[in-house]
């Protein structure tokens, strides 16, 4: 029944034993142990799930682990390089992007893909960019604000830095 | 920035860190070795009686644990769920607890718990588990719950009638005699689902053989849930101690004692292992309790110069199928619904209904939302039957800044502010006279835009402890010890628990200020009830001004002690010493001085004490204010109304706060944004619906909609500052303000979108399908 995957989160490598009806979200939380990525809803609405996988976002509640079994996973315990924050992450803080945090791991990670996708998007295209993740506290007024400061802070750097994980082919 | 300035900084919140890096500790994420997990088995059924509930497969399933019923736990409660006064001691209400055992009043009550190794293990074994019920009819309609034939939820009420009480002030007959217009509306408050993006959950560890408990829980209330696990479980006080982590929001949803809290302690003491509950969304849909709920009708008398004079009011309140912990809270809205106007006469009456519904309790301004929204209702109402500008008929309302302090009908003493002066500034940010010109345009262009006021005030920051005491059942006060260590640095212990206000920078900018020392030494510790004396927990908007204006008192009181030492190492007279931005020295010559640090040391060697002193520099503050306090403000929302699709789209939104004394600008803001953007849910999206079979339809996020950011426009706010005079930081509750207003001035918009059409009111929310359908009535011709 259980079967072997094993994946890279943030550059480690993991390997388990799993029920092939585990939620990618419960192993990265469970078996990885990386409790940043968080559970909002049982229908994929809520967004707090947000990793990337194989350079494209997914709400991780919407994958089996055995799907991500090869793969290469980003989730926000990844961004930060030591302490120094991603532009992202400085960018909620500055602008109070964030007020009980529990979206936020999700709503940084669905913004760097739509930066990554639109390095210079309208207030309207952020909007409907993070459309799919929900935050109850902030009105979002202030996530749109720290977006567009990230963009433009990501955009300054004469040459933009290649994602910590480069997009490739996802493998199944 | 000097720490002189810290009051009224917008300093970036010392929270985030580990927020937006993912290293945040919500109850999910606690490392817990050798956690079991329970399931809480819930009723399907609205209303029925438990026949039998056969749980032998289910125990033979893998990773099971332990399985427990109703009817085995039941005799170790030795109390019901608490419920409090709230505005109305007459009420009649069942006892509740946590779980059920003969019967079952609405769906997603408890029936039976699994015990398991694994989360999935304990879901799977809880399908092997049959409950037989005989299904009885149920109500779900407040109206249809009182008439005489209605299926009775709680047969030792006798009826599903909580209470139906008067409220009355003034001379309701006078108002109406003078009235030379009277209006009679219904007003819908549907009922909404709160919905904290963490759901609620548990962690409890007892121990047996030093029968103690310490459990973790995603709540606003972790000293009122640990006096009520004493009292259920039979667990001395002492030895019980609540931990609220990191919390995902709560807006409500986390403030009563969860029938969870008490199960999951339960799980653990029964097994004497650590018991883990987390709950999913769908259950959370069912099992946390709900908000608003209501009907209220209104009766206007009114004068044709747009004076109101009198309201009769009945608020019709949905308790759902038990009375929750504050689940009458929500009649404040009657006592408050004058707002700030001049108001001569009330007739109010009270009525509270069970129905098989999730029961309802506070959901983000609690009450005083359902109280705004009727009286700016009411304004909008008399100025189309008068034919008057909306701003005018409040204009001639509104109590003025001479008229401060003023006392409403029904005996409240408004603390500051010029409501008039607020709402004229916000006329004019908003640039009103030109959007009405636009409006006017824009309707002979077939555009329908509408333009919404809602002038709103606030009763917030409970306490006082004796009103409170005597009107919630409740002393509520504020509470606040500020403690300096050894080498200078300090630690706040507050009585708040706050789940994304971020008092853990506000509260050290207020020691900061009061102590001269920098934020960075300051500690602010909350939620813990193993730490600090007794706190009053989170909500009503009370934190700044009960909780950071007791931290304030206490850092005063260790400033003055400090000042003592001073005196004493410096040889002077104690009046002589002046105290400035952490360091102490003789009025005139500040080049001899001694540190806070110093001070802070000296304090616990007894050498350097002057004689008689006790040691240590802490202090420990319960703090009473005279009066609650009274934010207020103008919200100005401007709306189009597609005729072709019935969509709203919300061209823009101007916010007029006035809240006292902003301790930090930057939070006071993002705490404003949030309140709106929820207000705006209600108005627009939000609705619990259930069917006449009490199964709720809405109990996913897919069916029930929540704001997302492209619902939602940038907000513009605008201040006064008007300080309060009952605490010493002048502070006004803020984090409620937002969506008490902006329910009703979008609602306002939305109506007057629609006067072409002969609208006069629009049941919540207003949905694309609900307003084409007063579009096209009579064919699309206008009313
Ligand atoms: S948990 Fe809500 S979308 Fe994944
Ligand atoms: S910050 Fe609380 S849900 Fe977004």
């Amino acid at each position: 029944m259980r079967q072997r995957v094993s994946m890279t989160i943030n550059g480690t490598n993991y390997e388990h034993e799993v029920e092939p009806r585990l939620l990618l979200v419960h192993y990265i939380r469970e078996q990885a142990g990386l409790t940043g990525t968080h559970v909002g809803c049982d229908t994929s609405n809520c967004g707090a799930c947000t990793i990337e996988m194989d350079g494209h976002s997914v709400k991780a509640c919407t994958v089996f682990a055995v799907q991500a079994n090869g793969s290469q996973l980003l989730t926000i315990e990844g961004l930060a390089q030591g302490t120094q924050l991603h532009p992202l992450q400085q960018a909620f803080w500055d602008e109070h992007g964030l007020q009980c945090g529990y979206c936020t791991p999700g709503m940084i990670m669905a913004a760097r893909q739509l930066l990554a996708r639109n390095p210079d998007p309208t207030e309207k295209e952020i909007r409907m960019g993070i459309e799919g993740n929900l935050c109850r506290c902030t009105g979002y007024h202030n996530i749109v604000k720290a977006i567009q400061a990230a963009a433009k802070v990501m955009g300054e750097g004469a040459e933009r830095k290649a994602p910590a994980t480069a997009p490739s082919a996802r493998r199944d | 920035m000097a720490v002189s300035q810290m009051i009224g900084a917008s300093i970036k919140r010392r929270e985030d860190p580990q927020l937006v890096t993912g290293s945040g500790r919500f109850v999910d994420d606690l490392p817990q070795n050798a956690v079991l997990h329970l399931h809480v088995v819930r009723s399907s059924e609205p209303h029925a009686r438990i026949l039998a509930i056969d749980t032998i497969r289910a125990k033979e399933a893998d990773g099971v644990v332990a399985i427990f019923t109703g009817k085995e736990l039941r005799e170790e409660f030795q109390a019901p769920l608490p419920v409090t006064v709230t505005f109305v001691p007459e009420k009649a209400y069942p006892e509740q607890y946590p779980i059920a055992t003969d019967k079952v009043h609405y769906v997603g009550e408890p029936v039976a718990l699994v015990v398991a190794l694994s989360r999935a293990a304990a879901q799977d074994a809880a399908e092997r588990i049959e409950v037989r019920y005989q299904a009885l009819p149920a109500v779900t309609d407040v109206e249809k719950a009182i008439q005489k034939d209605a299926p009775v939820i709680h047969e030792s009420l006798g009826s599903n009638l909580s209470y139906d009480v008067k409220r009355a002030g003034g001379d309701i007959e006078a108002a109406f005699k003078e009235a030379e217009v009277t209006i009679s509306q219904r007003l819908q408050q549907q009922r909404l689902i709160p919905i904290a993006i963490e759901t609620r959950g548990v962690v409890a560890d007892y121990k047996p053989f030093a029968n103690s408990l310490t459990l973790w829980s995603s709540t606003q209330i972790p000293h009122f849930v640990k006096v009520w696990l004493a009292v259920i479980l039979g667990i001395p006080e002492s030895q019980v101690r609540v931990i609220a982590p990191d919390v995902g929001g709560g807006f409500g949803s986390k403030i009563r004692v969860f029938p969870e809290e008490v199960l999951t302690a339960l799980a653990s003491r029964r097994l004497g292992r650590p018991v883990k509950w987390i709950e999913d969304r769908e259950e959370n849909m069912r099992a946390t309790h709900h908000g608003r709920s209501q009907i209220w009708d209104v009766e206007i008398a009114a004068k044709r110069d747009g004076t109101v004079l009198g309201l009769r009011l009945t608020q019709w309140l949905d308790l759902g199928a038990y009375c929750s912990q504050f689940g009458t809270f929500m009649s404040l809205g009657l006592l408050v619904a004058p707002g700030p106007y001049r108001l001569a006469a009330i007739d109010g009456r009270l009525v509270g209904v069970f129905t098989n519904r999730t029961p309802t309790d506070a959901y983000r301004g609690a009450g005083r939302p359902e109280a705004t929204y009727v009286i700016e209702r009411v304004m909008d109402l008399v100025a189309q039957e008068t034919g008057m500008d909306p701003a005018d008929v409040r204009r001639r309302n509104l109590v003025t800044g001479a008229e401060q302090p003023y006392t409403s009908l029904f005996g409240f003493t408004f603390d500051s502010g010029d409501y008039v002066a607020g709402l004229e500034r916000a006329l004019q940010v908003a640039g009103y006279d030109d959007l009405r010109r636009r409006q006017s345009e824009a309707r002979k262009q077939g555009r329908y835009l509408g333009i919404g006021l809602a002038s709103y005030l606030e009763i917030c920051g409970l306490g006082p402890a004796a009103p409170t005491q005597a009107n919630t059942g409740v002393s509520l006060w504020g509470m606040g010890v500020v403690r300096l260590h050894f080498t200078g640095k300090a630690t706040a212990i507050t009585g708040s628990s706050p789940h994304g206000q971020g008092h853990e920078t506000t509260f050290a900018q207020v020691v900061s200020a009061v102590l001269g020392i920098p934020v960075a030494d300051v500690d602010v510790v909350h939620g813990d009830t193993g730490i600090g004396p007794m706190g009053m927990n989170t909500y009503g908007s009370r934190s700044t001004a009960l909780d950071a204006s007791a931290v304030h008192i206490s850092a005063t009181r260790v400033r003055e002690k400090a000042r003592k030492i001073a005196a004493h190492l410096l040889e002077a007279a104690e009046d002589d010493v002046v105290y400035e931005d952490g360091k102490a020295f003789v009025k005139g010559s500040p080049a001899k001085s001694v540190t806070i640090q110093e001070l802070a040391m000296a304090a616990f060697q007894t050498n350097r004490l002057p004689a008689g002193m006790e040691g240590g520099l802490e202090a420990t503050t319960f703090f009473d204010p005279t009066n609650f306090v009274w934010p207020f403000g103008t919200h100005v929302a401007v709306v189009e109304v597609d005729p072709e699709t019935g969509k709203v789209s919300i061209e823009r939104y101007v916010a007029l706060d006035d809240c006292g004394t902003r301790i930090n600008p930057m939070v006071v803001d993002g705490q404003i944004h949030g309140g709106i953007a929820q207000g705006i849910g209600q108005a627009l999206f939000e609705e619990g619906v259930y069917g006449e079979d009490g199964q709720l339809r809405t109990g996913t996020l897919v069916d029930y909609l929540v704001p997302s950011a492209a619902d939602l426009p940038f907000f513009q706010l605008e201040e006064t500052i008007t300080p309060s005079p009952v605490n010493p930081l002048g502070a006004k509750g803020i984090g409620e303000a937002g969506t008490i207003a902006s329910t009703a001035a979008l609602m306002n918009a939305v109506v007057d979108a629609l006067q072409p059409f002969g609208v006069k009111d629009v049941p919540m929310p207003a949905s694309p399908a609900k307003l084409w359908q007063l579009m096209h009535r009579n064919g699309g011709r206008k009313g």
